[in-house]
């Protein structure tokens, strides 16, 4: 089981942290091309990406690329260094439609073989940061059998709905919480929730993850190295879930033994999807 | 490729390097390495910068490399930039890039 709790965005233009980011171990790294980087800097920054791509400390650690939209002079250049690097993963900000995922996937194929990387090796995501990419989060998510996560997106979001962050429970972000995580469950893949911009509040921070994690998002953009080990924490399961659910592993392991088609555990039935968690448990629990 | 303008790539900071490119008078080839650990890794950095340099067929200009103790990957990335700015090339050949 892949984990993908934290991905940790990375500035592609900031040697400094392209050069150390790997040392927060994060699920996965994304070295940002797109809004991090100051028009000017794209060429510098591509090229930058590119070679830290080939440090043998990134061949250890999942690797996703932020592009720019392939509608902009950057977006192509970017898919180039990022598959050409061996990238893990594309990260397709702003998507509206599924058609756009189509595009992508096009350009990394040809792309793949101008350069020798093996067919269908580069994986696919998408940011969801618009109105009509929440309605349309679900074409999106099975556009392709490459897509492996989408991601919303709530600054763009936010504003495209003429909104903004109101704090605690957040009700302006619900539905597109909701959608985005439908639409991933339909497809199996990940989900992961928005960044968290006050990297000096950890307070809300971790507020905002307990919503994440108890909607049922796989992870969270991270756009600071503290918020890893924060966010890994708050994802770990407690020890009383993990004693519960070896629990109840066993009670199902003793009803198989004795050939019992109903398991039991401290007088209250056991059913398939309580086993299915229990399971999910441990297996995050070991994948941690 | 040919360097035909002035240009720079990366900045100060630390773990990163600043690199400076004009064409030569001369017709030659200069290469001047500043860094704060140039004993320990000044070689090592020369090599990095020659090889870069010889992969994008460069014979000729004057580079200004100021280190600020930046890693192998780093020294290429930025070494290629300056290139491909003082040539004024629009296409890559990733070849000669890896």
């Amino acid at each position: 089981m892949k984990l993908r709790r934290s991905m940790l965005f990375v500035p592609g233009d900031n040697a400094a942290a392209l050069s150390t980011a790997f040392v927060y171990q994060p699920d996965s790294i994304m070295f940002d091309l797109e809004d991090a980087v100051s028009p000017r800097e794209k060429d510098s920054a591509r090229l930058l990406v590119f070679q830290a791509l080939q440090h043998p400390a990134y061949h250890e650690i999942e690797t996703v690329v932020r592009i720019n939209e392939l509608n902009t002079e950057f977006g192509l250049k970017d898919l180039e260094a990022a598959v050409r690097g061996g990238a893990q993963i594309v990260r397709l900000p702003k998507t509206d439609t599924a058609e756009e995922i189509h595009e992508l996937e096009a350009h990394v194929a040809r792309i793949e073989k101008a350069c020798g990387r093996s067919a269908g090796g580069t994986r696919l995501m998408a940011a969801i940061e618009s109105a009509s990419g929440v309605v349309n989060a679900v074409a999106i998510a099975t556009a392709s059998p490459r897509m492996v996560a989408i991601a919303l997106a709530g600054f763009d979001y936010l504003v495209d709905m003429h909104t903004r962050r109101s704090g605690g429970s957040e009700p302006e972000l619900f539905y597109a919480r909701a959608a985005v995580l439908h639409a991933a469950r339909a497809a199996h893949i990940d989900a992961f929730d928005v960044v968290y911009g006050d990297v000096n509040d950890d307070e809300g921070f971790l507020r905002e993850v307990a919503i994440a994690k108890g909607l049922g998002f796989d992870g969270k953009s991270l756009i600071h190295p503290k918020q890893v080990e924060l966010l890994h924490r708050a994802y770990a399961p407690t020890p009383e879930e993990l004693e519960h659910a070896k629990r109840v592993l066993a009670a199902a392991e003793a009803a198989h033994r004795n050939g019992l088609g109903v398991v039991a555990l401290d007088g209250k039935m056991i059913d398939p999807p309580v086993l299915e968690e229990a399971e999910m448990v441990l297996e995050r629990a070991e994948a941690a | 490729m040919k360097v035909i303008k002035e240009s720079l790539a990366g900045t100060l900071e630390s773990s990163d390097l600043l690199v400076k490119v004009a064409p030569s008078d001369k017709g030659s080839l200069d290469i001047a390495i500043q860094s704060e650990v140039i004993k320990q890794f000044g070689k090592q950095i020369e090599r990095v910068v020659t090889d870069t340099l010889n992969k994008l067929s460069i014979t000729e200009g004057s580079f200004v490399i100021e280190d600020k103790g930046a890693l192998d990957c780093v020294i290429r990335a930025r070494v290629q930039a300056a290139v491909l700015r003082a040539t004024g090339s629009e296409d890559m050949d990733w070849r000669k890039l890896s």
